[in-house]
């Protein structure tokens, strides 16, 4: 059994959408009288379900990052003072390019690393490692009780699927030198690692950028939160106003 | 700035694969300040990951890729002024050059260039992979990466940049310099492979020219 010659591209831009509405409507009448591009046609699509469900894509490294964040301070030069960039990187103005990179590796021994490099390199960890979470599951009754007793406050576990922003799972992380819940969400193809502890914060987001991550910080009912994910920004406020409208 | 740095190659022909590329740094570019390490963060940031997966499904190397991984992203940052239309397939053309860059660059054993890309593509459909690599289970993503691996270059670059990155078919099209039909057809070829290591069609159903 196999799709008709003529047919079976077609077959395969219908399964990506890649059809105009006419085209479609006309190979799917071809479709159902025809039990070869019939079955072509659920092979593709259980192909494609199936690289959706097991994403094969390679996160980039924390060192890459770090490394394009060393060579983008070290050619975002000119005459400045000390000025801190990227990842508790100190960039020297008028420094040649190469005695910035030495500086800029010296930097990232991770000593005083900033709170907010320190959450970017959680990030990249959980995605390398796959190490993502601990509990694996979107069931909020299951995620909530599994941080008691590992964790010395309650973060509230909402799952924001219907946002566009599933719950995949919860992790311990540590952040500070102090424990955190990191709660995973998913948009599409990427991750938002949500880091919780106890701490007072101002209640209205702020946003930054880092290392090709966007974080999210805001404060609620004594606890602080940040959100990290290589999402687009405006995504990541979008997912912040999801979680603080539904833990509200 | 001319031409050279427009990312797209449009146009009936074929591109030839070694053309002077989309993006070269030039020569003296004029220093970047703040303001565009904070665009390229906002434009670029999101599509690191994709960057970085593409050069490792080019060249199957973790440690080659980084470098060429890295060597893109700081092409892209250079010229991030020329950047018009979307930067995910932008910067990822951007990849795809600096692995070519890489490839001319290095190892004589590795055949490449236009003859090379079309004798693959044309080359006789024997597009079963050896039935004692084993089928993969939903789920293993290890499994799932080598069988992608194991597909001949522009069918495996065809698939990565429309079912890993969901590029869209002319997206994929401007990135590879190739018309739309040949993407659709290394798409389906590579989907074909992977549906056999997947079990979801027999190997002797599919693939197999009458």
């Amino acid at each position: 059994m196999s799709a008709c010659p003529d047919q079976e591209l077609l077959l395969h831009a219908l399964a990506d959408g890649e059809l105009d509405a006419g085209n479609a409507l006309a190979l799917e009448a071809h479709v159902a009288g025809c039990a070869g591009c019939a079955a072509e046609l659920a092979a593709i699509r259980e192909v494609k379900a199936r690289l959706a469900a097991t994403f094969a894509g390679y996160p980039a490294s924390a060192s890459l990052r770090a490394s394009l964040d060393a060579a983008i301070a070290a050619e975002t030069a000119p005459p400045a003072p000390r000025r801190r960039v990227g990842a508790g990187t100190w960039v020297m103005g008028g420094a040649t390019g190469a005695l910035a990179a030495s500086l800029a590796l010296l930097a990232f021994i991770p000593t005083g690393a900033s709170l907010e490099s320190q959450l970017v390199d959680a990030q990249a960890r959980s995605l390398e490692a796959q190490h993502l979470v601990d509990v694996a599951t979107s069931d909020r009754h299951t995620v909530k009780p599994w941080f008691n007793g590992k964790i010395d406050f309650a973060p509230p576990v909402v799952d924001l699927a219907p946002q566009g922003f599933p719950l995949v799972g919860g992790r311990l992380d540590r952040v500070d030198g102090r424990r955190a819940a990191a709660l995973v969400f998913r948009r599409h193809a990427h991750v938002i690692n949500l880091f919780v502890w106890p701490a007072d914060a101002p209640a209205g987001a702020t946003l930054e950028h880092r290392a090709g991550y966007s974080l999210v910080r805001w404060g609620h009912a004594g606890l602080t939160y940040w959100a990290v994910s290589d999402v687009d920004a405006g995504d990541l406020l979008a997912f912040q106003k999801a979680f603080a409208e539904a833990t509200r | 700035m001319s031409g050279r740095l427009l990312p797209f190659r449009r146009g009936p022909a074929r591109a030839p694969l070694r053309s002077a590329g989309p993006v070269r740094a030039t020569a003296a570019a004029p220093a970047a300040g703040a303001a565009d390490a904070a665009r390229f963060g906002a434009l670029i940031g999101p599509h690191i990951d994709a960057a970085y997966s593409l050069a490792r499904y080019l060249a199957r190397d973790a440690a080659v890729a980084e470098d060429i991984a890295q060597e893109a992203l700081l092409k892209a940052f250079r010229n991030l002024g020329a950047l018009q239309g979307l930067p995910k397939p932008w910067l990822l053309a951007i990849v795809r050059n600096a692995y070519f860059d890489w490839r001319r660059r290095g190892d004589d054993h590795i055949v490449t260039g236009p003859a090379a890309e079309v004798a693959l593509a044309e080359a006789p459909d024997d597009g079963h992979v050896s039935a004692e690599a084993g089928l993969i289970r939903q789920g293993d993503v290890a499994a799932l990466r080598a069988a992608i691996e194991a597909i001949p270059e522009p069918f495996r670059e065809a698939l990565v940049l429309r079912d890993l990155e969901e590029l869209s078919y002319r997206e994929v099209a401007d990135v590879t310099g190739a018309p739309i039909g040949t993407v659709m057809s290394r798409l389906a070829r590579a989907r074909r492979m992977l549906a056999e290591r997947m079990g979801v069609l027999e190997a002797q159903a599919v693939g197999a020219k009458p």
